[in-house]
């Protein structure tokens, strides 16, 4: 389960490779979780992607003891981030002696939310990822500080409200008044970026099945965020994910909740339509 | 107690005699291999836990001796074939003293 340990079922999965055996498609394997929730990991592209007629959930590209991980929750260590989210949904945090569930009751009366998100806010007059949501509601409904996008208590509660959405259909809109940022995500996934002139689509359209040195390239969905990597042993952000993508090219990255993410996330979200809700998923 | 430190066991509550069951455990743990040093250079101080037990109705079944190298969160998973109903005892070790223990009954019927 360590880097190590990473590093060597990639090497595997090369030398699999270099052995003939078709390595250009997902798998063909299925996925339940605890035996019981059925997750869709392939759909029917949305009719917006021109260039896919097949979406993929991340699941179907990793190697089978790796995709083991996540079909217990037992053994699926992004769920102890979950359980850390279940302790701060009943907290009472800030100035109005309030915690989440005081307003929203049980966290699973919140399934089908992350499903939905990102998603325009009539009142705000923008798009806004559901972590925009968690810490508007801690502002001025809690009175409490914000957490940090990205950090620990943010994403484990993410990953909470991941986890009571799984197996639903991820389906984001992507008309109306979310279509200038949905378009504004979509010029960004198909521009080149870095010393290495890749966009997005590059790898993740083009490519993906391929193998990209020792790696298996996804479709990059991001139905399964947040994401337990087995690299760094913890819950991974979309932005943080989007991040390293795009250091790869070597470029100078966005940053973490910019606006340009937040359109990214929109558009990317929405190019997985139709697949299931899975965080926190388990990937390399 | 250190922080963030949570044993969980996975035994399932029955088993028929004879019958192979797998028991799931994990532990999370940062376990901080002391080999690593913090932004100003000092080494960030060894704590793991060094040693994991299964005992069955007092007897020992399983003793690990645990490393620096392990990663975080460790998780065990092994079979069993149980002989009678009774108790599983499991047990960790943590570098600074702490003994986390967690129990779990089966039945045999």
């Amino acid at each position: 389960m360590n880097g190590f340990n990473g590093g060597l079922l990639s090497a595997l999965a090369l030398t699999v490779g270099l052995g003939g055996v078709a390595t250009a498609e997902p798998d063909d394997d299925s996925l339940t979780i605890n035996g019981e929730i059925a997750i869709v990991t392939e759909a029917a592209a949305p009719a917006h992607l021109e260039y896919v007629d097949t979406v993929y959930s991340g699941w179907r590209f990793r190697s089978d003891e790796t995709q083991a991980v996540q079909m217990d929750d037992f053994d699926n260590p992004g769920m102890l981030g979950v359980e850390l989210g279940i302790e701060q949904w009943s907290a009472v945090d800030g100035s109005e002696g309030e915690s989440c569930a005081s307003c929203h009751g049980d966290v699973e009366d919140m399934a089908g939310v992350k499903a939905v998100y990102p998603k325009w806010n009539e009142g705000a007059g923008e798009v806004r990822t559901i972590e925009m949501q968690i810490n508007d509601c801690r502002k001025t409904r809690m009175g409490a500080e914000e957490w940090k996008y990205n950090g620990g208590e943010m994403t484990n509660t993410v990953a909470l409200l991941a986890s009571v959405s799984r197996g639903l259909p991820v389906n984001v809109a992507i008309d109306g008044p979310a279509q200038s940022t949905w378009e504004k995500g979509k010029e960004i996934y198909y521009t080149r970026y870095g010393q290495l002139e890749l966009s997005c689509a590059n790898c993740h359209e083009d490519n993906y099945g391929n193998m990209i040195r020792a790696d298996h390239l996804s479709q990059g969905q991001i139905n399964g965020f947040p994401t337990y990597r087995l690299k760094n042993t913890k819950l991974n952000t979309v932005h943080d994910r989007f991040r390293g993508c795009i250091r790869d090219t070597r470029a100078h990255t966005f940053s973490v909740a910019s606006p340009e993410f937040i359109a990214l996330e929109l558009y990317v979200t929405s190019r997985g339509n139709g697949l299931s809700v899975e965080g926190p998923s388990v990937r390399n | 107690m250190a922080s963030g430190v949570k044993p969980r066991v996975k035994v399932p509550k029955s088993a028929s005699a004879g019958e192979v069951i797998i028991i799931k455990t994990l532990i999370s743990h940062k376990m901080e291999s002391g080999q690593r040093k913090d932004a100003d250079g000092n080494v960030i101080p060894r704590s793991i836990i060094n040693r994991f037990t299964a005992e069955f109705n007092g007897e020992m079944v399983i003793d690990v001796n645990l490393e620096p190298a392990i990663s975080t969160n460790p998780y065990f998973e092994f079979e069993a074939v149980v002989p009678e109903s009774g108790d599983f005892t499991f047990t960790w070790y943590d570098d600074d003293g702490d003994v986390y223990t967690e129990t779990k009954s089966i039945s045999v019927g």
